[in-house]
């Protein structure tokens, strides 16, 4: 029978030989994550178990990004227990600040998440390492405690859509854009219960960064999971970092779809997503004149190092506008030493830009960066909800890091092209 | 089972965010989160739910975040039920795993705040006291009702651990 990736990396895990959609599984999982604000109940759900250890310390991986470095005391408390709770079980990977990124940057930069694998975390982005062929989906704190348990999770097989993305990219176009276009289009419920399964020549060519950035916002369209399959620029990556052995899957030429759905990104150009839905998307021309207050680069959608190049390239020999705050938060402690090296921090900083450790922080309206009643922030996060960044009268723009850069520059939102000509 | 109550009627899209805002997420405490429920969506809500009121939403309720505050935050406000035309999916899973009845309705166009419905969560109808017009509910799937009647995921969880 044939099936798709997303088909066989569930079935190779249930122990079967064959799923189809619709089958429910009982999966064994190879990692279970979970960070600061989810892990606490779940830990709390896993001591009133009765549980006395998990299921293998390898592969319960904690990481506290959320409101850390602790942003308050009850934030702290909840650190603590994290803390507290891995090195009782003495857990291989725990991360705490020095060492501490945000989870979905950190995991597969770490090699802890691999092609082929399944992998469920506590925190709705897990589904971001799809971007280096691995199975990987959101779960709720209850879940994950059942997880760090038994070792194991209940799926339904999702039906899987195809997107197909062929043509050539335009200036400034990045992974960024080519999933805020596909939500455009489809909807935050677009792909409900579905895998969102990205091909085509375009995808091909994109860097394992854009795949991650693609696979990480599979969730705003509602999609249980984003993959990719996994290729030379994936073994690439992924070789050097391994943690141990992995085995990639393909989807089989004869697979079936729900959908499948073509874009020529030629007809593409760089997106930006209104408040207060990541559905709400207009290419960069038609954008208008929109003010902005802040401007905010990082996050588990765009804040590896090729995002930060990005940015660097459009801030270059450039200043940010008068009353414009720009907050640039490299997402792992590995990035942000490869973008001092590299000379990124001194371009930054002659910009006129905060440079934040690594934090989850604003994206979530944690810290680092809170809106005030009425401010406007781009930002290149993956949520432009009703007070996502602070304020419940606020407002957050989603663009791409090139995009979020320009727009510091000007102060309002506007194309790199704008300040660096390339368009 | 059933259950009676006053609806709070909200729209499409309702998001984690609108549920529980990320700035109350620094505790996990069920009666402090029920606090804020709705909050960023219906600032009064908290004040005014009562035990046993019911939520209805449209199209993907739910949508956003895995924090499991959000069916906490519902449940500890005493809402006995959300009823929306499609949950978002981490919701869905969250909500049944923590006991908190979600059911899926076609349309509920019809169901307006201030009005009274009853809901049999055995057969899955909902009756509209106002006209004693009755809806139909998408079945919960037969997986999910075992662990609604273990009691929840964790339940479920401890049977097999005890049975091993």
């Amino acid at each position: 029978m044939p099936m798709t990736i997303t088909e066989k990396i569930l079935a190779s895990h249930a122990g079967l030989d064959n799923v189809a959609p619709g089958d429910l599984v009982m999966a064994r999982v190879d990692v279970a994550l979970g960070n600061d604000i989810t892990s606490p109940i779940a830990i709390r759900e896993f001591r009133e178990s009765g549980a006395k250890k998990v299921f293998d310390r390898d592969r319960v991986i904690l990481v506290p990004d959320h409101f850390v470095p602790n942003k308050d005391i009850a934030s702290a408390m909840q650190a603590k227990m994290v803390r507290e709770f891995a090195h009782e079980q003495e857990l291989t990977w725990f991360f705490d600040a020095g060492e501490m990124g945000v989870e979905h940057s950190l995991l597969p930069e770490q090699g802890l998440v691999l092609p082929g694998d399944l992998v469920i975390g506590a925190d709705s982005h897990t589904c971001t390492y799809g971007g280096i062929g691995a199975f990987s989906t959101g779960v709720g704190s209850t879940d994950l405690a059942a997880a760090m348990i038994t070792g194991e999770v209940w799926l339904k097989v999702p039906e899987s859509i195809k997107f197909v993305f062929t043509g050539t990219l335009n200036p400034w176009v990045e992974g960024k854009d080519l999933i805020l276009y596909t939500i455009g289009d489809i909807g935050v419920d677009g792909a409900l219960y579905q895998a969102m399964e990205f091909t085509g020549p375009v995808i091909e060519a994109l860097s394992v960064e854009g795949r991650l950035t693609m696979a990480n916002m599979a969730i705003e369209a509602g999609g249980k999971n984003g993959i990719i399959a996994p290729d030379a620029l994936t073994e690439a990556y992924v070789k050097d970092r391994a943690v141990r052995p992995y085995a990639p899957f393909l989807s089989d030429p004869d697979a079936e779809y729900a959908k499948v759905i073509t874009y020529d990104v030629d007809n593409i150009e760089p997106q930006v997503a209104f408040p207060h839905l990541p559905e709400n998307t207009r290419g960069i021309s038609e954008v208008g004149e929109v003010q902005i207050d802040q401007s905010v680069i990082g996050s588990c959608t765009n804040g590896r190092i090729e995002d930060l190049r990005s940015a660097a390239s459009v801030l270059a020999g450039n200043k940010v506008a008068k009353g414009v705050r720009l907050i640039i938060i490299p997402t792992t402690p590995t990035i942000y030493r490869q973008a001092m090296k590299e000379g990124l921090f001194e371009i930054f900083m002659n910009a006129g830009a905060v440079i934040s450790p690594p934090t989850c922080g604003p994206c979530l309206g944690g810290h680092m960066g809170i809106l005030a009643e009425g401010e406007r922030a781009i930002a290149t996060t993956n949520r432009n909800f009703v007070g996502r960044m602070g304020h419940p009268g606020s407002e957050v723009y989603l663009a791409n890091p090139a995009v979020a850069a320009a727009s510091a520059i000007t102060g309002k939102i506007s194309g790199p092209s704008e300040i660096v000509g390339k368009g | 089972m059933q259950s009676t109550g006053t609806i709070h009627k909200f729209g499409d899209d309702i998001d984690t965010d609108l549920i529980i805002p990320a700035r109350y997420l620094n505790t996990s405490d069920p009666g402090e989160l029920a606090r804020h429920c709705m909050e960023d969506a219906d600032p009064g809500f908290a004040e005014k739910v009562k035990a046993g009121d019911i939520i209805v939403g449209g199209k993907n309720f739910g949508c956003g975040s895995s924090r499991e505050h959000a069916p906490i935050a519902i449940k500890a406000a005493g809402v006995s039920c959300v009823i929306a035309e499609s949950f978002a999916r981490i919701f869905y899973r969250n909500a049944f795993n923590m006991g908190l009845p979600i059911l899926e309705c076609e349309s509920t166009e019809k169901f307006n705040t201030g009005g009274t419905l009853s809901v049999d969560f055995d057969t899955g109808e909902i009756i509209l006291q106002e006209t004693g017009e009755r809806f139909t509910t998408r079945p919960i799937p037969p997986f999910m009702q075992e662990l609604v009647q273990s009691g929840g995921l964790m339940k479920h969880i401890q049977k097999k651990l005890k049975a091993s």
